[in-house]
């Protein structure tokens, strides 16, 4: 199982505890995983990438393993600690005021 | 419940406000999505238990709520605004071609007789509408489209599609407002669109009379009189009485005609309100003043409303969508400021009385009147 976190907003959003655990079926990337959360929680669409283009929000971070992965193809491989359940996938809200 | 629900959207989440008809004790219920932006927090005429909340934040973008029972449960409903076809491009600030990117709803307009229909005004400037109560948008792409989109621009707090005004009984005629392009009109229930700025001056663009690019910051319509409308425009205080094919200014002797809410009494066609600020930066009341003001006459004679409101050291801004009015046998009036007050004045605006003094900075008031 993927384990995965969400900020806070987005938990409140769908319900889901502080780090929710998801089955990706095939290569784990980052598309399959943001795929398979916003088939668990569909509320979440349009939160984290956009809708039509599904680029990645832009004050919303992709974290692993003490790496910031926001800037990574979306088809690429996640590390394989990630893919293990080793250590989370983290969607992370941007570090700014407001 | 007899009385008023005022909602309330602000920078930090929604409130509700209900009062008996005195209009004097108040419950305040919210936060209501908490840290998040609401930018309009509105109410179906045709079905006061029907709300519809727009929800935003930078990080997250776009959500729409929708209850069915008065604000008591929220469901999130559609948040796709996808624009028709390619969208092409605007006027940035600097007058180079932008393209057309959405931000967010920044108004929602219920329709008058069906809660399943809304209308969403967005950031960049176009006009969505549902028919299954939030569940899907689809633009009205023949506003964005009509021809002039491509001159449009945005004002300081981005292109924003802002007012929309439904006629009260026509299911064709409608108005957008947009800032910096100004008003348009339909008469097709939105698919074709015509401009309709004649006699609106604005010094900030290249052409002071054009038929596009004025700032207008908000509309008023009384139902019994629905083709005269008010504006309350970048400066200047405008009225039409042709359904908005030619305007003329009634500013008078305000201290300031620079605002941004407009509103007209539920009972008296003739009675407008606006708040005065002092601009083109500053963007507080003059003199430190909050001060309503209220023409009897439809415009050009104005009377400052201050009692009940602060007369010295008050500093904070009254955004388009934070005026209403109630329509209870003695028209209550409500606005809500930058640093958080919601004031009622249950008498037309002879006095006012904060309801709320530290909510997070309002960005929208509407109020519903409950039999």
């Amino acid at each position: 199982m993927i384990r995965v976190r969400l900020p806070a907003h987005l938990r409140a959003l769908a319900h889901a505890d502080v780090e929710v655990q998801l089955q990706v079926d095939g290569e784990v990337t980052q598309r399959a995983v943001l795929d398979a959360i916003e088939e668990r929680f569909p509320v979440l669409r349009g939160t984290i990438r956009e809708h039509g283009s599904g680029r990645r929000r832009s004050f919303v971070r992709f974290y692993a393993c003490e790496r910031d992965l926001s800037h990574e193809p979306p088809d690429a491989p996640l590390p394989p600690p990630v893919v293990s359940g080793a250590e989370p996938f983290l969607v992370v809200g941007a570090m700014a005021g407001g | 419940m007899s009385g008023v629900r005022v909602l309330v959207g602000t920078r930090k989440g929604a409130f509700v406000l209900t009062s008996d008809e005195g209009r004097e004790r108040w419950n305040v219920d919210g936060p209501h999505f908490g840290g998040w932006e609401i930018y309009h927090f509105t109410g179906s005429p045709a079905d006061p238990d029907r709300l519809y909340a727009s929800q935003s934040t930078g990080w997250f973008g776009q959500l729409i709520q929708r209850s069915d029972d008065g604000g008591a449960t929220w469901t999130q409903v559609g948040n796709e605004f996808a624009y028709d076809g390619v969208p092409g491009t605007h006027q940035w600030y600097d007058g180079t071609p932008h393209p057309w990117e959405f931000e967010r709803v920044w108004h929602l307009e219920p329709s008058p007789t069906d809660p399943e229909t809304v209308f969403a005004g967005v950031e960049d400037a176009a006009l969505f509408r549902s028919t299954d109560g939030g569940a899907s948008w689809h633009e009205l792409s023949g506003l964005r489209e009509h021809g002039s989109g491509p001159e449009w621009q945005p004002g300081a707090g981005g292109m924003c599609l802002h007012t929309i005004v439904l006629h009260p009984t026509d299911p064709g005629r409608m108005y957008a407002a947009i800032s910096a392009a100004g008003v348009f009109r339909s008469d097709d229930a939105g698919e074709t669109w015509r401009p309709a700025n004649r006699g609106l001056r604005s010094e900030g663009i290249p052409v002071p009379d054009a038929e596009v690019g004025h700032c207008v910051h908000r509309l008023a319509v009384h139902p019994s009189r629905p083709e005269t409308l008010f504006m309350q425009k970048h400066w200047d205080v405008m009225r039409s009485d042709d359904g908005g094919d030619s305007w003329r200014e009634v500013s008078g002797d305000l201290p300031s005609d620079f605002g941004f809410p407009i509103a007209v009494h539920a009972h008296e066609p003739e009675t407008v309100y606006v708040v005065p600020i002092k601009s083109d930066t500053e963007h507080y009341p003059p003199d430190g003043r909050l001060r309503v003001y209220r023409s009897r006459t439809g415009g050009d004679a104005w009377e400052p409303l201050t009692r009940g409101l602060p007369q010295r050291d008050c500093y904070v801004n009254v955004l388009r969508d934070a005026m209403a009015v109630d329509s209870l046998g003695s028209c209550g009036v409500y606005f809500g400021t930058t640093g958080g007050q919601v004031y009622v004045s249950g008498d037309g605006g002879d006095g006012w009385a904060p309801i709320v003094r530290d909510l997070p900075a309002v960005l929208s008031v509407e109020v519903q009147t409950l039999s």
